[in-house]
């Protein structure tokens, strides 16, 4: 699986162009026959021909979903959390979507063409798209977009740190010329991670304080009602939308569901259809078993989740490989895999995980040798004291994440004799202690590598970015001139092949050093109702647009 | 004693109270800010961290921007002195204004909160004074049984139970929310689909004080029968209904409003289970919330709320002692 930007810029053009061709096609055929019948005669077919309704058995209903926690923000500009990234999509689009292979999706975009150099980026528009105001979309967005996203986007200032200038020579036309290739930067451009917001709403205010971050305007398929703080948010059918005759539902409600427990009961009631990440994983085999619901668990590449355990470096045992190693080797990760993830994470032994292009699936584990552990920690001066401990360590663990995790990593470190203190405390709490304070010695993390190792995996161990006070930097305190290099030069090359062998190196220096130990990706629930469909088809999952999904009677 | 004097008494008494609030209320303020301040993390840490991929310059942005590393005690004197103008400041995370924020639930939980102490002094005093009636009879102690179950029930669990049984089982009544939304009810309808929303939460909240309120009751009532005024009123000859609702009722029910004033508080507290159990949008979540985000200026603004509530049910639950009996005078 390889980028886009690997293929020669004259066969994406050609691929875009089909798919573009192809639609409009159609969209001029629906429009001749929707003429004739009417008995007019002048019509002109252009992409946002009008309202045809072919599909209309998937026309309809209500979709409630629940979206958990309730996040600050609606429209993830300004914030990249988990809930902005999950509703804003839905009104504000990007430039791209995305299919399961990280490949691009044409959506207010809908060609580009990349210089073999990967210092110029041109990006044809879609036309006739209008904001949800009325206002006609343009080009002056797009280059307001980045060049904000540049400035307020938490990722974006590294996505487009290498921009030097976006221009848009006319109304349907943006080019990035950049300074250094940005290999990551067009996977970046879904509206998840890089929202195109109107220009006319948003220039000459304050960004982070505009109403307009929590009560969006966009051109996407569903238009913002309202949001209720505490109780929900209602999307309705945009009806001007670009791609009809999509989106097919009338409406989104959104709900914010804080229990768990109260979640699974609504999901289960048929009160609410939707839910990614809402039960507890001791409910999968409970749910599968219900005959109006279907249970997902896909790994969503665009999400990229990934669990993972860091040592702190800078803490006395751990300071010493042999060590590290030893607590790789007490880990039974078979047993983890089924018994804390129910049989269904995608477990990978290195920081990329098995979901991304760039991950190398030539590195094994180091296998589960209890005796040998117990005899490097003695070789290593670590023999067990009187009470049968050899040293102590405190045991953190990201409060997101499933506790039974931190349980099992404690059990594995005392049976070697390393007491483990688990301290559960809440996000703030563990943040401040990991990232500020450096109060621990083993923590159980959950950093994605969302769409691209360079976003999503450097800022872990690239020794640059070991920054106190800074959270989900890096937090084992890793400092290897071999990452660095390899890092650095995988950011800026712009090969796909070379940039693949790159992170391939990359991987093999972890895996000897042993920083951190990867569980992989954990278990990425999806619960459904059986008569929706098409739900999951963009790299996002459930962040994605939802324009496509649909009821069938049930 | 006149009605105008009665009531000129009264607004004596509710001004006085309203001043021995105020250095109660700046007290409450400067603790909990004091408190937030030694737990570790702000709401820069947390938004961050949330983001997942912050830098260090766009946190000490973030910080600058919520006022977050000027000094303690600025910060306090900044927020004091807004209270003066009744202004609660804004919520960093929200970008909203903390008054926007606490109106918008306050409603919710002062519906839910009022229905469960209404269900829970109703049944209560029923339960209680049925089970005084029969003291030491089977209804007495079989009743006694269930009290004592719905006291050590914990009322998110006694939820969960409900929502399993009426909305997933039975499927009657809906797990959770306020209304039903998108359906756009108006009127009779609207109050309809509140009050299937409201049943659950209630009950579960009420379950508790049912408990305590009931077996309150049923002491009083007992303690009030082996008073001399009862035993004259039974020589008289007044009807048994006579002497238990105005006789003994109406005195048994001076600790029983006492306590239910003195748990308001404890309801308040309560709320946060509940409303998370039943995705209830109400002050109580909206605490936690910001507990969790470190959201200061919304917290300090829902404990001011919170404890101007429990100060003005303490003044009404002291009116109420002074309409029950007489003697009481407001002090």
């Amino acid at each position: 699986m390889r980028l886009n930007t690997n293929l020669s810029s004259h066969a994406v053009l050609k691929t875009i162009g089909q798919r573009t061709s192809r639609f409009l096609l159609n969209a001029a055929v629906a429009t001749l026959g929707l003429s004739l019948s009417l008995g007019a005669v002048a019509q002109t077919a252009s992409t946002t021909a009008a309202p045809v309704p072919t599909d209309a058995a998937k026309r309809g209903g209500t979709l409630t979903w629940i979206v958990t926690p309730e996040p600050a923000a609606f429209v993830p500009l300004t914030t990249t959390a988990g809930g902005s990234t999950d509703l804003g999509p839905k009104v504000v689009e990007g430039l791209f979507n995305f299919d399961v292979k990280l490949q691009p999706i044409p959506a207010l975009a809908t060609a580009w063409q990349v210089t073999p150099d990967g210092l110029r980026y041109t990006f044809t528009l879609r036309k006739g798209v209008k904001w949800h105001d009325g206002k006609d979309f343009s080009a002056a967005d797009v280059v307001f977009s980045i060049e904000t996203l540049k400035t307020v986007h938490p990722r974006g200032r590294v996505t487009f740190a290498n921009v030097r200038s976006i221009e848009a020579p006319d109304a349907h036309t943006v080019i990035l010329l950049l300074d250094k290739p940005a290999p990551y930067l067009l996977t970046a451009l879904d509206g998840a991670e890089s929202p195109i917001i109107p220009k006319h709403l948003y220039e000459g205010k304050d960004i982070a304080s505009n109403p307009l971050n929590n009560a969006p305007i966009g051109t996407g398929p569903f238009v913002f009602k309202e949001w209720v703080r505490g109780s929900y948010v209602k999307l309705e059918r945009n009806p001007n939308y670009w791609d009809q005759p999509r989106p097919y539902l009338d409406a989104i409600v959104a709900r914010f569901i804080p229990d768990a427990a109260a979640r699974a009961a609504a999901l289960e009631s048929g009160e609410v259809q939707l839910g990614n990440k809402v039960i507890p994983l001791s409910d999968i085999e409970r749910f599968k078993a219900l005959p109006k619901i279907t249970v997902d668990i896909t790994a969503w590449p665009y999400v990229g989740d990934h669990q993972q355990i860091y040592f702190n470096l800078d803490s006395e045992p751990f300071k010493r490989r042999e060590v590290r190693l030893a607590v790789a080797q007490a880990l039974n990760l078979d047993v983890f895999a089924k018994t804390i993830w129910y049989g269904h994470g995608v477990p990978s032994a290195t920081p990329i995980g098995a979901a991304s292009p760039f991950h190398n699936p030539a590195i094994k584990r180091y296998p589960y040798d209890v005796k040998a552990a117990e005899a490097a920690l003695d070789a290593a001066g670590y023999k067990r004291g009187a009470d049968g401990k050899r040293f102590a360590v405190r045991l953190l663990n990201n409060p997101f994440q499933d506790r039974r995790a931190a349980d099992f990593v404690r059990q594995s470190l005392i049976r070697i004799g390393i007491d483990a203190e688990l301290q559960t405390l809440d996000f703030a709490t563990y943040v401040t202690r990991v990232y500020t304070d450096r109060a621990f010695d083993i923590t159980l993390e959950n950093l994605t590598n969302v769409f691209d190792p360079t976003i999503g995996v450097q800022r872990v161990f690239w020794s640059k970015n070991f920054k106190v006070g800074l959270p989900f930097s890096n937090a084992p305190h890793y400092v290897s001139a071999d990452a660095d290099r390899l890092l650095e030069a995988a950011a800026g090359e712009a090969d796909a092949a070379r940039r693949r062998a790159l992170f391939f190196e990359f991987q093999e220096v972890i895996h000897r050093d042993i920083p951190s130990i990867e569980l992989g990706a954990n278990p990425n629930v999806t619960i459904a109702a059986r008569n929706l469909h098409d739900w999951g088809v963009n790299a996002g999952g459930v962040r994605a647009n939802l324009a496509r999904a649909y009821f069938s009677k049930p | 004693m006149s009605n105008n004097a009665t009531w000129a008494r009264i607004g004596g008494t509710l001004r006085r109270n309203a001043w021995q609030a105020v250095p109660t209320i700046l007290g409450i303020i400067v603790l909990n800010f004091v408190l937030m301040e030694l737990v570790p993390g702000d709401a820069a840490d947390v938004i961050a961290a949330e983001a997942g991929s912050a830098t260090a310059e766009s946190m000490a942005q973030l910080r600058a921007h919520f006022g977050l590393d000027l000094p303690m005690l600025r910060r306090l004197w900044d927020y004091l002195s807004g209270l003066v103008f009744l202004d609660l400041g804004v919520s960093p995370r929200h970008n909203t204004e903390v008054t926007t924020l606490i109106f918008g639930r306050l409603g919710n939980t002062l519906l839910l909160m009022g229905t469960a102490l209404g269900v829970a002094v109703l049944s209560g005093v029923l339960i209680g004074v049925l089970m005084s009636l029969k003291a030491g009879k089977w209804q007495d102690r079989v009743l006694s049984v269930l009290a004592l179950l719905l006291y050590s029930t914990p009322g998110f669990w006694l939820g969960l139970m409900a929502i399993v049984l009426f909305s997933v089982k039975l499927g009657w009544l809906p797990t959770g929310g306020d209304h039903s939304i998108g359906a756009g009810l108006t009127g009779w309808p609207a109050v309809i689909d509140g009050a299937r929303h409201l049943v659950l939460p209630a009950l579960a909240t009420a379950g508790f004080f049912v408990a305590i309120f009931s077996r309150l009751t049923r002491a009083s009532m007992l303690e009030v029968n082996r008073q001399d005024y009862v035993r004259t009123a039974e020589s008289k000859g007044l009807s048994p209904a006579a002497i238990t609702f105005r006789h003994v009722l109406r005195n048994a029910l001076i600790p029983v409003t006492t306590v239910a004033g003195m748990h308001f508080g404890a309801l308040l507290g309560g709320a946060t289970v509940i409303e998370t159990v039943f995705s209830w949008p109400g002050l109580g979540r909206l605490a936690l919330e910001s507990v969790l985000a470190r959201d200061y200026s919304v917290l300090l603004g829902i404990l001011f709320m919170a404890s101007l509530l429990v100060i003005v049910v303490n003044m009404l639950v002291d009116l109420l002692h002074a309409w029950l009996d007489p003697r009481i005078q407001i002090r």
